[in-house]
């Protein structure tokens, strides 16, 4: 229950300026705008719900983008050049991926070294190896790509719901489950309250920090499989910043930078806060798209200014009373 | 104490010594210099030439580490100064286009400092805050353009020469003595240096830790300022996208090779620059031996790794038991 006011505080910005975006265009408060806003973001919340994961964990992961551009560029050039089936080729690179982050999260964890640096080696390795294998944008034409691109629900309205919105709303609702309702989830909290409080009360600390880095890694590979239908290419430069993006995400969704709470439903609201942004601009047509950035940027201070108030006041009786004995 | 280039160095010097001469078997040029129109070419004044903007960004960035920080935003504060620079260049005298960039520079630093050091954000996230913007900022700036200039005085700050010598390889050299004889001539790098060590503990003995770390984040902003402007001044324009793309993390690189931990505390000014031009020499290397350019990411994956488990507190036993056998030898 401790993590709802931040929530809260997430879902009244969205709300208040949806509302504000529907009073200066009317067009904006339509299915049709919602379910672009959700195909437009789907690989965004995919990544931001593992980034959700880690960031409560206490670590930080900077190599998804770099694994979405690898996965986009892969999944081309299995479908196109070597003429592998497309669902084998999903399995192949999902598999790379979560072997790749259960290898970020070992060296974390054996070397005992900052998060932020070995996922950033992790960013270049991922980015170098998908300029290896090609640095030119491949284009898929496999018949998958064009039965999923068209496939999508109705919704009242005129809306679509797309095959990739629908996929990110399952991984959001299943990251949601994953994080509140099992063993699994409760670690990682634990994780984030402090590693040597976690390993005293029995958690595996070790082979959490593996899991918790495969799952980040195994989204931004899914996120990347999304990423390439949304685009119907592969391209190494794919997904650059998106690491910042969905850290921006996670931290307006409400989650504490330094770990230990947050949810799964605050990230998911920080990605659609990003994505009416750049539907306003969008729709403003005058303002150009660098605003988005800035917008971003303010609505970070914002955040975590507030989670710093939060933070400062909470501990505010503690440190009276101690004050007091002492 | 003074001395500024500490016995620790040795292993970068070898690395360095050793990369050169995988370059010279490469090339065999590579150590011919040349003089034309009073300036010096050749394959090792480029690798000092390009080396400038990472050298100058490791000097601010070396001094943020020391705290135990990080500064995330130069690349785009390189961008957001470039563009001032560059948009003011045709209009203003270069003391006044100076001014206004490192000033900007300056600012931006006290603003990731002031969050710092007052606010008591995490380093990271405090200067992801301006990474973020800092670009949407400059592309405000040269309002989505390529800003292109012509001044000449500008322009010879980043393609002229005095004595021979390209001007960025001056002024990073300059920058490197000025810094230097700032932080090792006073107090000030002792100070630094236990602030990263136990920052409450320094503020305890009567260290004013606040100050510190406010101090060294406006530095790294100036040293960001002065290397954008560089950048600018050598393509003669600012590109607000791609100027000091990803430089914050050969930075971070280069202060890491200079044997400068990312927990805090001893750090040298000297051997961060060395890093640098590792870096630089590792690039040009690269180039010149023919392979794609894309190898460099992995390279400087493959040393980013190698480097941290060697500075891993896991592996320290180790790193202990090679000083005994040192010790023990004289």
């Amino acid at each position: 229950m401790k993590g709802l006011p931040p929530v809260l505080i997430t879902a009244i910005v969205l709300v208040a300026g949806f509302a504000l975006c529907a009073l200066q265009f009317p067009n904006i408060a339509s299915t049709r705008v919602v379910g672009n806003l959700l195909t437009d973001n789907a690989f965004l919340g995919i990544v931001a719900t593992g980034m959700t994961f880690v960031i409560i964990s206490g670590g930080i992961d900077l190599s998804v983008g770099s694994v979405i551009g690898f996965t986009t560029v892969f999944v081309a050039l299995a479908i196109e050049r070597w003429g592998v089936p497309p669902l084998v080729a999903f399995v192949a690179i999902l598999a790379l991926s979560a072997a790749f982050g259960a290898a970020m999260g070992a060296i974390i964890h054996v070397f005992d070294l900052p998060p932020f640096i070995v996922t950033l080696a992790g960013m270049f390795l991922a980015r170098g190896a998908s300029f290896l294998l090609s640095t030119e944008s491949v284009p898929i034409t496999a018949p998958v790509y064009s039965t999923v691109s068209d496939f999508a629900l109705r919704m009242p309205g005129g809306g679509r719901l797309t095959a990739i919105a629908i996929i990110m709303l399952a991984i959001v609702i299943g990251g949601v489950l994953l994080l509140r309702l099992t063993r699994f989830g409760a670690n990682v909290y634990a994780l984030g309250g402090g590693r040597a409080t976690a390993s005293l009360m029995g958690v595996a600390v070790g082979k959490m920090t593996v899991k918790i880095y495969m799952l980040s890694s195994l989204l931004a590979g899914i996120a990347g499989i999304v990423f390439s239908f949304y685009t119907s290419a592969g391209y190494s430069l794919s997904a650059v910043g998106v690491e910042l993006d969905s850290i921006a995400a996670v931290v307006i969704g409400g989650t504490l930078l330094t770990g230990g709470q947050g949810s799964v439903i605050g990230t998911f609201l920080g990605v659609l806060i990003q994505g009416m942004i750049q539907t306003y601009i969008n729709f403003d047509g005058t303002l150009s798209s660098w605003w988005t950035k800035i917008a971003t940027g303010v609505l970070l201070f914002a955040f975590i200014a507030l989670q710093q108030g939060l933070v400062a006041l909470a501990r505010r009786p503690a440190a009276k009373r101690a004050g007091a004995v002492s | 104490m003074t001395a500024l280039l500490p016995r620790r160095g040795l292993a970068q010097i070898l690395a360095l010594i050793v990369i050169l001469a995988v370059d010279r078997v490469v090339s065999p040029q590579f150590f011919d210099l040349r003089l034309q129109d009073g300036r010096l070419f050749g394959s090792l004044i480029d690798v000092l030439n390009r080396g400038t903007p990472v050298a100058l960004l490791s000097l601010g960035m070396v001094l943020v580490i020391a705290t135990r920080g990080i500064d995330l935003s130069v690349g785009a504060v390189m961008a957001i100064c470039g563009a001032i620079a560059a948009s003011l260049a045709d209009s203003h005298s270069l003391p006044v286009v100076l001014a206004a960039a490192l000033g900007a520079g300056l600012v931006c630093g006290l603003w990731n400092g002031f969050l710092v050091a007052v606010l008591g954000m995490q380093p990271i996230v405090a200067t992801l805050i301006l990474m973020v913007a800092g670009r949407g900022i400059a592309q405000l700036i040269t309002e989505g353009r390529i800003v292109t200039f012509s001044s000449p005085d500008l322009v010879w700050l980043g393609n002229g020469a005095i004595l021979g010598v390209p001007v960025p390889i001056e002024i990073a050299l300059g920058m490197l003595i000025l810094t230097g004889a700032v932080v090792r001539g006073s107090a000030l790098g002792l100070l630094i240096e236990a602030t990263g060590g136990n920052a409450r503990a320094s503020e305890l003995a009567g260290v004013g830790t606040r100050a510190m770390i406010l101090a060294v984040y406006v530095w790294c902003g100036v040293c960001a300022a002065l290397a954008g402007v560089i950048a600018a001044a050598d393509i003669m324009g600012a590109d607000a996208n791609n100027a000091g793309l990803w430089l914050e993390l050969d930075a971070i690189l280069a202060v890491v090779i200079g044997g400068t931990s990312l927990f805090g505390g001893r750090f040298s000014l000297v051997l961060a620059v060395l890093g640098a031009l590792i870096i630089q020499t590792m690039n040009t290397g690269i180039l010149l031996s023919g392979y794609p350019p894309e190898f460099n990411l992995l390279v400087k994956a493959v040393v980013v790794l190698a480097v941290l488990l060697l500075q891993s507190p896991k592996l320290s036993g180790f790193a202990g038991i090679m000083a005994r056998l040192r010790r023990t030898k004289p």
